[in-house]
């Protein structure tokens, strides 16, 4: 473990790494955006029962995958710069969590969009739009403790346990919110009716997400190398205070 | 075992070194629910059918009240440091912290919670459900709320800043004891809900003092 | 083209939506590029000077 992480966890190595890597990711996300967006709203039919409604799926279902993802990935870099003492671990997370909000937001946002012509109402506490909101307070939260400090290195370190904290509260917050969903479901259907998995419905969904995915890559490669830029400037400017 | 015990005992007579301090909390979640009464009307059926989550809801913004000063007033004289470097580990620490702050706040609300509730029209089939419930929600409060506070120690708006991490980790004992509440209420088997409350609580007590030791060790070394 | 932007009628739905996600998705691209920028320009001025 310890000889391939640590390759990449030297900063200039990053860099380079970032660069080369970068115009991929960013090409590669265009594409994928043009493509999924032109399934998304040309070819792919409107539902049986949702009508032209069901487009919104293309752009609320990824968002909410990533706002997942991301969360993992704040979470398993937060792991490393605990466990390995890594900067580089504490920088990724730093950098994904603004980028993982962002995703919640496009999710709850979406998931109100597309809640109001299906059950008339802008919000609806189903499982999915409310666990969303939830992750949303825990990313803020994440955002609102590591900037709570003078010193950025105790941010840092706060941050990775409370990013670790609420990683092992997702799923039980899911959970919980699956259950309080059983428990007061009204009369009527109150979950998201998805439409059945058809392969018109799975490509633009999986095209979409692909390019989310790839997006979120780009975006993350560009915060992390200005956040080791941001470094270097900082020790600069106490390098010059002192001398 | 002893000076886990003596910790307890020690903060147990900081914070009640004046009486007044024990009530606050219970003082908070009546005002809490005062207002909710006044907000929603005095209609009986109305209140009874919000009194569960309303009485928990209290309880929980009650118990977040005076985290912020959990390890505070220890990290500014200095006696954390010692503590980190004592003969108690650190996750012990958090915990005897943690059972003094349930004794304070924790045990005055689980008292308190059947006046609450039919304050707000609960009917009496649910009180021993719900104060059953707040015995084993009430010590989550106070772990999750011990990790929060260990995280916040040396950041600027640290009281608010607590608060707002704690609750999004209380929202499943929150949904689990307003359920099982509900379920009494309602004729249905509270037992699964209670059930799921007791999961939490054992899983809280396994990993919330080792969450909180790991923030202590970053604010402290 | 009209059924594009009606949407069946559902056009201020499915087109908000949309817009919501793009304009979110440009403005995380916008200030994460923007971010990058500043500091390189920055860190060039500093270390330009440094010589």
């Amino acid at each position: 473990m310890t000889g391939s992480l640590h390759r990449f966890a030297n900063p200039a190595r990053f860099q380079r790494l970032a660069r080369a890597v970068l115009p991929w990711c960013a090409g590669g996300a265009a594409l994928a955006f043009v493509a999924g967006l032109y399934l998304s709203l040309v070819t792919s039919p409107p539902d049986y029962q949702q009508g032209d409604t069901v487009r919104i799926m293309y752009v609320h279902v990824p968002a909410a995958w990533m706002a997942l993802g991301a969360y993992t990935t704040m979470a398993l870099a937060s792991a490393v710069a605990l466990i390995w003492r890594h900067r580089l671990g504490d920088l990724i997370a730093q950098s994904a969590a603004p980028i993982g909000a962002g995703f919640t937001v496009i999710a709850l946002a979406t998931g109100m969009l597309w809640g109001q012509p299906m059950w008339g109402t802008f919000w609806v506490w189903d499982a999915r739009l409310t666990s969303v909101l939830v992750l949303l307070f825990l990313y803020l939260g994440y955002i609102a403790l590591v900037h709570a400090f003078d010193d950025p290195e105790r941010g840092a370190k706060a941050g990775a346990i409370l990013a670790l904290v609420g990683w092992i509260n997702v799923p039980i917050v899911k959970f919980s919110v699956d259950w309080w969903n059983t428990l007061h479901q009204p009369a009527s259907i109150s979950r998201f009716a998805k439409p059945a998995i058809h392969p018109d419905i799975l490509t633009p969904l999986l095209m979409m997400a692909a390019a989310y995915m790839l997006l979120f890559a780009t975006l993350l490669l560009l915060r992390v190398r200005a956040a080791i830029l941001e470094h270097r400037l900082r020790t600069l400017a106490m390098a010059r205070a002192q001398g | 075992m002893t000076a886990f015990l003596t910790l307890v005992r020690r903060d147990l007579a900081l914070s009640l070194r004046q009486a007044a301090d024990a009530l606050v909390a219970v003082m908070f979640a009546v005002l809490v629910v005062v207002l909710f009464a006044f907000g929603v009307g005095p209609e009986a059926n109305v209140l009874s059918r919000l009194s569960a989550g309303v009485v928990w809801v209290a309880a929980l913004l009650a118990a977040m009240l005076s985290l912020d000063r959990l390890f505070q007033a220890d990290h500014d004289d200095g006696s954390l440091e010692q503590l980190a470097l004592g003969p108690l580990p650190l996750w012990s620490v958090a915990l005897a912290k943690a059972t003094a702050h349930w004794l304070v706040t924790g045990v005055p609300l689980i008292v308190a919670a059947p006046v609450l509730a039919l304050m707000l029209a609960m009917p009496t089939d649910g009180l021993t459900t719900l104060v059953g419930a707040m015995i084993l929600g009430t010590p989550c409060f106070s772990l999750l709320g011990a990790i929060g506070a260990a995280l916040v120690l040396g950041a600027r708006r640290g009281g608010v800043l607590v608060a707002f991490l704690v609750l999004p980790l209380a929202i499943p004992v929150l949904i689990f004891g307003a359920a099982a509440t509900e379920a009494a209420l309602t004729g249905l088997e509270a037992a699964p809900h209670l059930m799921l409350l007791g999961a939490c609580l054992l899983a809280t007590l396994a990993l919330a003092p080792a969450a909180a030791a790991a923030a202590l060790r970053q604010a402290v070394g | 083209m009209t059924e594009l932007l009606n949407m069946g009628g559902y056009a201020v739905f499915v087109w908000s939506a949309y817009g919501v996600t793009l304009g979110v998705l440009g403005l995380m691209v916008l200030d994460s590029v923007m971010r990058l920028k500043r500091r390189q320009a920055e860190l060039e001025r500093l270390e330009g000077s440094a010589e």
